[in-house]
């Protein structure tokens, strides 16, 4: 589903990634785990198609398409989703209204009709309860004055609204007291399917607890420097992340 | 009245004109005297230059570069009342007053089922009719000294609209005016209203501008004073649709007595040059006033809104909320006045200014003034200009919107807060539109 070959991207002038390689298959669940500043928000921000980024050179495919060359649209529309690790407030502008337009804009794009509105309050209906979302926050601003664990939440119900076939947890867990991680990571285990993946990037193992992943990444320096197994994560957990930097590369 | 055409420039022209005129323009011996007094006053200050602060960054002068005829008839031109029905808000049928460069079209017009002492004509046949009125309110508020456009106005109009409505009545249905602007030719049109709001009285006024088969550049200069006495509640709206060609003057100048409520928006959504001045005195005690505005302009458009509000008396509040969106090579200006005079204590003043910029090349002045001489006050202005926020765009194409659709959302977004005080429904549909149509381009 996505095939990331060689990724060296950066921003302004500073490599950043500096060879990524990851093959993930629909159905599986990814964790990318590293310490602050190895890149994992910035591998999350090329893969939605963030301008500011620049990528210097490899590849990614997506369901066998070029995703680099798409504007941000179309990877959306074609599938891929980014849980934002910072969701964007933006007063005046109607979550309802803004995922209506979302849909019936990635409708048209599989050129699907866009739902009607029985039909398409019936869904909000349905995934609000999947994050256990009050109908308020529905109709409220995008993200306006919502705590940390709302953002976050809002995040997950907008995915289940989207159906992507490929999510990308960019730190959902941030910010989040237990009973937030739990409602989240919950909402997105109801989302896990076969014909759906999952890149969940995180700082902690914690979430791996509630959500758990096919296999895990140690990103560090720009390099997955070492892959395996949920038990990877248990590793990471007890030692920290001073041993792994023993087995990056020498610069 | 002779049917005028008089080819007017800058300067000593207007004098000669108004020599020539006055005689034919209607009122009686008072309204004569103040058509004397102001020509005075406009041939003092002149048409502004770039010295006039108050017109340095709208300057009027190459409006005025060329022979303009004035309009002081009703043009001959036939407007079919599907032609009008064209400028109608649907929903809004009832009052509906349409003024031909400020003549008032008995044809077109329908005001049905007024409450009885509510008096809708045009000013000519007031100036007579309703002496009484006039003498007591009519260019008392304006100050011809104050502004050469509002000189010129009240020495050289022609018509325009009255509006009276007595103590204890309740007008329920908003109140139309279609100000239709039509020429064949150069023309300065100068239409000149009054509407009295008596005591414990409600009126809700909407006033647009539209240009109609108009196949030449015109000058507008309008000037409208709102008496709002004790007690009485005012809504006024104004929009500003349809106005490629006229370069607009537009004075509103209101005068608020006790307890007395005045709420409006200027809406510009096509205009060529639009000055918009609009001033309001408060003049008592626990007054509330609030003024937004919104405005977009494109290509080589220029919106200019100055407002001034001057807080006399103690205990009052007014708000100030402006809006602009701004692309091509447009230019827009805000200049916020704010007085708050030696004992007027206890005042609440607010005023913000907010802009988008969407191409390189457009460009905004704003500019707050606040003017304090009372020592108890709260009073405070901000201003802001920028661009769309690009994360909240890159959010949005993050979930499937294209740039074109995120960017409307984005500006529809910014723009509502200065329209959402409109609560007349059907209006505040209206204007959405519109602004869906503006933003679409």
């Amino acid at each position: 589903m996505l095939s990331i070959k060689n990724l060296k991207a950066g921003i302004a002038g500073k490599e950043i990634l500096k060879g990524i390689n990851l093959e993930v298959k629909a159905g599986e669940v990814h964790a990318i785990m590293g310490p602050n500043g190895s890149g994992k928000s910035t591998l999350s921000n090329v893969l939605a198609g963030r301008e500011d980024y620049d990528v210097s050179d490899g590849q990614v495919l997506f369901n066998k398409k070029n995703l680099l060359e798409m504007p941000p649209e179309d990877r959306a529309r074609e599938g891929l989703f980014l849980a934002f690790q910072y969701p964007v407030e933006i007063p005046g502008v109607s979550n309802i209204n803004f995922l209506k337009t979302a849909l019936s804009e990635i409708r048209q794009y599989k050129g699907l009709p866009p739902l009607d509105t029985k039909e398409f309050l019936k869904l909000v209906k349905e995934k609000q309860a999947l994050v256990e979302m009050q109908g308020s926050l529905a109709n409220r601003s995008v993200n306006e004055g919502f705590s940390g664990g709302e953002k976050k939440r809002n995040e997950i119900f907008q995915m289940a609204m989207l159906e992507p076939t490929l999510a990308v947890l960019d730190e959902t867990d941030s910010g989040l007291d237990i009973d937030a991680l739990r409602i989240v990571a919950n909402g997105v285990n109801m989302l896990r399917a076969k014909n759906r993946a999952f890149v969940v990037i995180t700082h902690y193992q914690r979430l791996l607890d509630y959500i758990v992943p096919d296999f895990v990444h140690v990103l560090y320096n720009g390099r997955i420097v070492k892959s395996g197994t949920k038990e990877l994560a248990m590793e990471l957990e007890e030692k920290g992340y001073e041993w792994i930097k023993e087995l990056a590369p020498a610069v | 009245m002779n049917a005028t055409v008089e080819k007017i420039k800058t300067g000593d022209k207007f004098a000669e004109l108004f020599d020539r005129l006055h005689t034919q323009l209607p009122g009686n011996a008072s309204i004569q005297s103040i058509r004397k007094n102001a020509i005075a006053a406009f041939l003092k200050q002149g048409i502004p230059t770039r010295k006039n602060e108050e017109y340095k960054y709208s300057l009027p002068e190459k409006l005025f570069k060329t022979n303009y005829s004035l309009a002081t008839k009703l043009p001959s031109l036939q407007i079919t009342a599907d032609d009008s029905k064209t400028f109608d808000i649907s929903g809004i049928t009832q009052n509906k007053i349409v003024l031909i460069n400020g003549f008032y079209s008995q044809q077109l017009s329908s005001v049905n089922n007024l409450t009885k002492g509510v008096i809708v004509s045009d000013i000519s046949t007031s100036f007579e009719k309703h002496a009484a009125h006039i003498e007591k309110h009519f260019a008392k508020y304006a100050n011809v000294d104050a502004d050469p456009f509002i000189a010129l106005n009240s020495a050289l109009n022609a018509n325009g609209l009255f509006i009276f409505v007595p103590e204890n009545t309740v007008v329920e249905q908003p109140i139309h005016i279609i100000n239709i602007i039509t020429a064949n030719e150069l023309s300065l049109i100068q239409p000149r209203n009054l509407f009295i709001i008596e005591k414990n009285a409600e009126i809700k006024i909407i006033e647009s501008l539209d240009a109609y088969k108009l196949s030449t550049n015109v000058v507008v200069n309008m000037v409208t004073e709102i008496s709002v006495a004790e007690q009485s509640k005012v809504q006024y709206y104004k929009l500003q649709n349809d106005c490629e060609k006229i370069a607009q003057i537009n004075t509103t100048q209101v005068y608020q007595l006790e307890n007395s409520h005045f709420d409006t928006n200027t809406v510009t959504l096509n205009g060529d040059w639009v000055r918009n001045n609009l001033n309001i005195v408060v003049d008592a005690e626990n007054c509330e006033t609030h003024l937004n505005g919104l405005f977009i302009s494109k290509n080589n458009q220029h919106i200019d809104n100055h407002t001034l509000v001057d807080h006399q008396k103690p205990n009052c509040q007014s708000n100030q909320l402006y809006k602009g969106v701004l692309s091509g090579k447009s230019t827009g200006v805000f200049n916020g006045k704010i007085y708050v005079r030696r004992d007027a204590q206890k005042i609440n003043a607010y005023q913000s200014s907010k802009n988008i910029l969407l191409s390189d090349d457009a460009t905004i002045n704003t500019k707050p003034e606040l003017e304090i001489y009372a020592d108890d006050v709260k009073c405070s202005h901000g201003s802001s200009t920028g661009q769309l926020n690009e994360d909240a765009l890159f959010y949005l194409r993050a979930r499937g919107l294209s740039t074109d659709s995120a960017k409307r959302m984005l500006l529809y977004a910014f723009a509502s807060d200065a329209i959402n005080t409109i609560r007349i429904d059907v209006l505040k549909e209206h204007i959405d539109k519109l602004i869906e149509k503006q933003l679409i381009q």
